[in-house]
């Protein structure tokens, strides 16, 4: 029987299997970032086990909230310099230099196809677009990953998505997988690895392949993963280029990776894109999705662009096509965070802070910031944001304050007219 | 090995996820116990009020599917955990909070839909006791006790008997 590319990484990486259906694998890069890694560090020293399975496999950011905000934020982020620091962790990113830990860690080249991924954050599914298997994990796990280098997982079952058709004018990877959760619901992939295919992820940028593997979790999803290819390869060359002559030889090694034409699939689930319209969330979880049409004149207090879902250039240059020329509504606060300090050059570059800026947006530092309610745009209660992150839970951004997730290119509209608007009524 | 059981609050919900369990506004804290008052602010729940008794006293929660989702935070273990709740019955669980209930050795119990419809049916106040090597939960209310049984594999047996997976760890590996 063949294997999908997620079994294929299981095996590759076995270390042990406890029972049945359980595996521990050899993990590649554990990622660390001061919300969730302090804890873990604090518990090591209280046990004595102060000690790292090898600082090159560990890499490190300050990015929740970032400048920090108070003493206790400030704290986190400086246990997590010591702690890298002392253990000579050199991949650590800290002011001036760290931002969104999805967009930043694959700008840098830390993912490989067929490479072992933890974090202690669910949105590491995002890492999958590199035909990696990304996970998150709680503390517990990082924490073991950390001193020994592994981590424990169940049976690797896949879901088969295939996207076919042509994606409309103003419709992209967002609406994809808006679309897909809510025709599968917020746990339609529990305990599975999302396998995107199909012509229409053939076609996509690493950016949008990001944007799809990054909201597998919102499915229920173990992993998103996209079968490494050519546009993988012309992404990578530059950091991989010890190995390779070329990017035609990394296309060609990439491809003991892909799923084997008999592997089997726990459920297969088609999409043709080629009607998709764009899509926003209504409730508080993220498959309670509309066509925009629906929700086309729903206020909205702000707009909020940024995150490891939508904060990078390609998610930008979008919202900046609707935004030049263009005043945001009055009575809307419009919040830019580029994911990256790269994005933020980048977008200062092609000219696209200086659209945001004139159209009235507030441009800050790369942080996650707002999408979690932790800092730099929290909403009063009663308030509405309509936001490119991924979750829309009670809560999220702030006590009693609603979020509608949406497009960049959705978002830009929204801030010009308001409330809700069809992107493509301004392009 | 820890008794596992206690008084039970039941959540007549799915989809309960980790932001409403414990906000993310509140992981700025470095200690487990301080994030003890907050567990269950954010909870959409009509008639659910997060400074009653009954959660006050509670050591188990029954509650629909997908319990957990949302966030990798091992805050949302850690909260149940400081305020004594040692076992989540559910209907199922998100991949990581189920696995974050194991690693911290605690129990996520799996039963079938129509098991916990059961146990929401019962009336009165509610009380759980949880015998892990036979698999075996005893619900007991006002109208007597009910037994419902549950599979954990081995290897998660360990981990609960180990007490967690940085202990089995860290002998094994």
């Amino acid at each position: 029987m063949g294997k999908t590319i997620t079994e294929k990484i299981f095996a590759s990486h076995l270390r042990d299997t406890p029972s049945p259906g359980n595996y521990v694998l050899d993990i590649d890069v554990v990622m660390c970032h001061e919300i969730t890694t302090p804890v873990a560090i604090r518990d090591l020293e209280d046990r004595g086990m102060d000690r790292v399975f090898d600082p090159a496999k560990i890499k490190a950011v300050i990015d929740h909230v970032t400048p920090s905000k108070d003493s206790k934020t400030a704290t986190q982020a400086k246990i997590l310099r010591d702690w890298a620091r002392r253990h000579g962790i050199r991949d650590f990113f800290d002011i001036g230099a760290n931002g969104v830990c999805h967009a930043l860690f694959p700008e840098k080249g830390f993912i490989r196809p067929g490479y072992t991924v933890i974090m202690g954050d669910s949105h590491t599914c995002t890492h999958g677009a590199f035909g990696a298997f990304a996970a998150g994990v709680g503390t517990t796990d990082l924490e073991v990953g950390i001193l020994k280098g592994v981590c424990s997982f169940r049976e690797p079952r896949s879901m088969l998505v295939e996207i076919s058709g042509e994606l409309p004018e103003g419709v992209g990877a967002k609406d994809v997988i808006l679309k897909l959760i809510r025709e599968i619901t917020v746990n339609g992939a529990t305990n599975m690895v999302m396998e995107f295919r199909g012509e229409v992820v053939e076609r996509m940028s690493m950016e949008a392949r990001m944007t799809l593997c990054n909201m597998a979790i919102e499915a229920g999803g173990t992993c998103g993963v996209c079968l490494p290819d050519r546009v993988t390869a012309e992404y990578l060359f530059p950091f991989m280029q010890d190995g390779f002559a070329s990017v035609d030889e990394m296309v060609e090694d990439f491809r003991r990776w892909h799923s084997d034409p008999d592997a089997e699939y726990e459920k297969e689930v088609r999409l043709d894109v080629s009607g998709l319209s764009p899509q926003v969330t209504w409730g508080y979880k993220p498959d309670e999705v509309k066509d925009v049409a629906d929700m086309t004149g729903t206020r909205v207090d702000q707009v909020y662009i940024g995150s490891c879902t939508n904060g990078r250039i390609e998610d930008l240059r979008a919202a900046a096509r609707i935004l030049a020329g263009r005043r945001i509504a009055p009575t809307v606060r419009g919040i830019l965070a580029p994911a990256t300090p790269k994005v933020y050059s980048q977008a200062l570059e092609e000219g696209i802070i200086r659209i945001f800026m004139d159209a009235g947006f507030c441009v800050t530092n790369p942080t996650c910031g707002a999408c979690l309610g932790m800092s730099n745009g929290v909403l009063a209660e009663g308030e509405v944001c309509a936001s490119t992150t991924n979750r829309n839970f009670n809560g999220r951004m702030g006590k009693g304050g609603m979020v509608h997730l949406m497009s960049p290119l959705t978002a830009a509209a929204t801030a010009v007219a308001g409330e809700i608007r069809d992107p493509r009524e301004m392009l | 090995m820890k008794e596992f059981g206690g008084r039970i609050v039941r959540l007549d919900r799915s989809d309960i996820n980790t932001d409403e369990i414990i906000p993310a506004k509140y992981l700025t804290e470095i200690s487990r116990e301080a994030l003890k008052p907050y567990l269950l602010e954010d909870l959409k729940l009509d008639g659910f009020d997060p400074a009653s008794d009954e959660l006050k006293q509670a050591g188990v929660i029954v509650t629909r599917a997908n319990f957990g989702c949302g966030s990798s935070r091992e805050h949302a273990v850690w909260v149940l955990e400081v305020n004594g709740i040692n076992v989540v019955v559910a209907e199922s669980f998100a991949r990581i909070f189920r696995q974050n209930m194991f690693n911290c050795g605690m129990l996520a119990v799996e039963l079938a839909a129509a098991d916990i419809d059961r146990i929401f049916s019962m009336k009165g106040d509610l009380s759980a006791a949880v015998d892990v090597d036979r698999g075996i939960i005893t619900v007991s209310g006002a109208d007597g006790s009910l037994d419902f049984s549950f599979s954990l594999n081995d290897f998660e047996r360990d981990l609960v008997k180990a007490g967690g997976w940085l202990a089995y760890a860290d002998k094994k590996y």
